[in-house]
This record gives structure tokens, sequence and C-alpha cells, in this order.
């Protein structure tokens, strides 16, 4: 084990370990948006960490490459996605939860 | 370990039908059906066949989602209710299930060297794609050349799907009908979101560009004609979704789409006709060129390019013929 197989893995436990927190969170949370939250934030790091793991395992090779092109393209994509995600339910009517809580509360 | 991982997406998969089969409503369906195709697309993949997984990804996750998307934009979010139990429905399920099983047990297992898949006209095609087309990817030589008849009849197919969807819906956008409002959306894009714009717009390129290489590198990698019109039209569908269908009209006219469709089709059949002419066979590339590997080669990129061009112009003459629908 070198000290690159040592970052490596902490790198993959790290994004696994954020991957499952998404995953744990988008079951777990009560709304759209506070799940969306939660898997949206963890996903992009989590994938980040997971091919940033890869590449340093591939060594300087055409397989970085081509992982370095999809951890940008991710990078791109995947919080916009979130957001289209997010306005979708907000134009379909969905109010936030706690905005729905509060109202009650006001009302006698 | 594959098969773990095989046994896993294919559990998923499952999970994943039966979701859609639940859900009432039917975007849900829709999509739990494109999640769908993404798996067997990852299982495509681990059963070593880039080809087909190519395929799956592009058009069963893609493109059939958004026209499946934009058809359900016509007509309703929510499934209707049925009247009475399906009972004749769940019986043939039941029997149709019950035959399968049966017939899994003859199943030879997989890679076994002796089934007939394997040891009747595959083991030749190994050496006869050396000695005739010399291209590395086996796939595409079977597909273009070997069996180039079969893949004429596929590209006739797909052009015959357009003519009937085209017939049925029309290419044009029916005149003096009010759109409903959710349908606004579908011909104006998404002009008020700027992220999704900006992302999408650096993305078109980049998939406009991977089109092109799966396009005319399919001899060396996995890809052809078909993946690489299905890409064609995703690139050209993204930018209608984001500006709104006009001005994906405004790039390619539906005028040109509809010759695009029939030209792509003509031009395989044409090359069939041109070594007729040669005194070949139908579709007998050989004696294209002196050379006869080249000529070979050459064939399979003509042919590959009319598979392209049909596929890429259904594709987005069904999408404008939907998605017209909701402009008033």
């Amino acid at each position: 084990m070198t000290i690159i197989d040592w970052i490596s893995g902490a790198l993959g436990v790290f994004g696994g370990f954020f991957v499952l927190v998404g995953g744990i969170g988008a079951l777990r949370m009560p709304d759209v948006y506070t799940r969306l939250h939660a898997s949206s934030l963890t996903d992009t790091l989590g994938s980040l960490c997971i091919l940033g793991a890869l590449m340093l395992q591939a060594g300087l090779s055409l397989a970085t490459l081509k992982l370095a092109a999809i951890l940008i393209f991710l990078l791109f994509t995947s919080p916009v996605s979130s957001y289209a995600l997010g306005n979708a339910a907000l134009l379909s009517g969905y109010e936030p939860r706690q905005l729905r809580t509060l109202e009650r509360e006001k009302r006698p | 370990m594959t098969g773990i991982l095989s046994g896993f997406i294919l559990s998923l998969a499952v999970l994943t039908a039966l979701g859609a089969m639940r859900a009432r409503n039917l975007f849900a369906s829709v999509m739990l059906m494109g999640i769908f195709s993404l798996l067997m697309a990852a299982e495509f993949l681990l059963l070593d066949a880039p080809d087909v997984a190519l395929t799956e990804a592009a058009v069963g996750a893609g493109i059939s989602t958004v026209l499946l998307l934009s058809a359900l934009a016509l007509t309703g979010e929510e499934e209707k209710p049925q009247p009475r139990p399906p009972w004749i429905g769940l019986a043939a399920v039941i029997i149709v299930t019950a035959i399968v099983f049966y017939a899994v047990k003859d199943k030879p297992m997989l890679g076994d060297p002796n089934t007939p898949v394997q040891t009747h006209v595959a083991a030749e095609y190994f050496p006869m794609t050396r000695e005739f087309v010399d291209i590395p990817n086996v796939v595409t030589a079977v597909l273009a050349s070997f069996r180039g008849y079969d893949t004429l009849g596929e590209v006739i197919v797909v052009l015959t799907a357009a003519i009937g969807v085209l017939f049925l819906i029309g290419p044009e956008a029916p005149v003096g009908r009010k759109s409903p409002p959710t349908l606004r959306q579908a011909s104006e894009g998404l002009k008020h979101h700027q992220p999704v714009r900006i992302v999408g717009k650096i993305a078109i390129p980049f998939i406009l560009l991977f089109a092109l290489y799966v396009q005319f590198h399919g001899e060396y990698s996995p890809g052809g004609g078909f993946q690489a019109g299905a890409l064609f039209a995703a690139a050209i569908i993204l930018y209608g979704l984001l500006e709104g269908r006009p001005a994906a009209a405004s790039i390619i006219p539906t005028r040109i789409l509809r010759i695009m469709a029939a030209g792509g089709a003509l031009i395989y059949g044409g090359v069939g006709v041109v070594t007729l002419v040669l005194g070949g066979n139908f579709l007998e590339y050989t004696v294209l060129n002196d050379d006869p590997v080249v000529a070979q080669q050459f064939g399979i990129i003509v042919i590959e390019a009319g598979v392209g061009i049909t596929v890429a112009g259904v594709l987005l003459a069904i999408y404008h013929a939907f998605a017209a629908r909701g402009e008033t």
C-alpha cells in the first residue's frame, strides 16, 4: 500500500459515505425540497470523491483523462438537474412544508 | 464479482418495472421506465455488449422518455381507474410467466461454447471479419456487411414507424385549437431558467461532437449509425427543450427532416443498387473498389451514414410531431 492507495481509499470511503447519507436523507426527509437538498449536495460531493479516488488509482493514463471529463460533466449537470427539479416542483404548486405549517399556526 | 453486480442490477430492474406498473401517476411511470432502460444498458455493458448498451441508453433512456413525456403532455397525468379487475390479463400473464420459467430450464449457461449461438455462424464471422473487412469491431462488420440486408430492413422499419406516426398525428400543429396551459412550456422552452439554459448550451456541442465520433469511429469502437443518429437527435431535442420547439425547427426544418428520414434509407438502398449495376450481388460492397477490403470499408461507412441520417431524421420528425400539437 503506497500513500496514493491510502488517499484514494479514504476518498472512496468519503464518497460512499456521502452518497449513503444522501440516500438516507432522500428517504427520510419530509417534503420535496428537503429531500432534494439532502440528495443533491451529497450526490455532487460524493461522486466527486469517488471519481477522485478512481483517478488516483488509474494514475497518469487515458482512463484518468476520461474520468476527469466525466467529473467536469457531473460538476456542470448534477446541480443544474437538481435546480430544474426544484423549480418544476415549485411551478407545479408544491409548497415547502414549513411554510404550510407556519400558515396553519397563524390561522386561529 | 460481475455476477453479483449483474444480479444487483437485474433485481433493481425488476423492482423498477414493478414500480412503473404500480404507479398511478403516469409521469412517475415514464421516469421509472427510463431508469429501467438505464439499468438494462448497464447490464448489457456487463455482458460485453457495448454497442447494444449505447443504443439502449440513447434511445431507451433518452429519446423514448422525451417522446413519452411529450405524449403525456397531450393526454393526462393520471391513469384512468379500471372499471373491473383485469382477470383475463392476469391469467394471461401468469400462464406466460409459467411457460417462460419452464423454458428457462432448457436455456444453456451463459458463455457455454457448445450452444448453436457460438458454433453456428458466429465462429465464422470472426475470421471472416479479419479476412474480408479488416476492422476491429466485429459487430459493425456483421451488422453492416455480412448482415447488411437485415439492417436495411431495420432502417425501413424505422422509416415506416415515422410515416405511421406522422399519418396519425400529423406533421403540423392543428389549426384553431387552444392548447392547455401545461403545454405552453413545451413550446416556449425554459427561457426563464438561466442555469439550465447555460449548462444545456455548453453540453450541446459536446453531444454533437460525440455523435459524430460514434458515427465515424464505429468500425473501431462501439457505435454506428443507429447510436449516432439517436445522439444527434438528442442534442437537437435538448435545444428544443431549452429554447422552445420553434427554435429547434429553425435549425432543421421539418421539411428537411422528412427528406433526411427518407434520404438515409435511399442512400442505403442506393448502395445496394450501385453494387448490382457494377456486377455484384445486392449490397456486395467488394465491387465498389479494386481492393475488396477497402471497398468493404467504404461501403460500410456509406451505409452507416445512411442509417444515421434516417434515425436522426425520424426521431426528430416524431419529436416535432408531438411537441407541435401543444402550440396554438
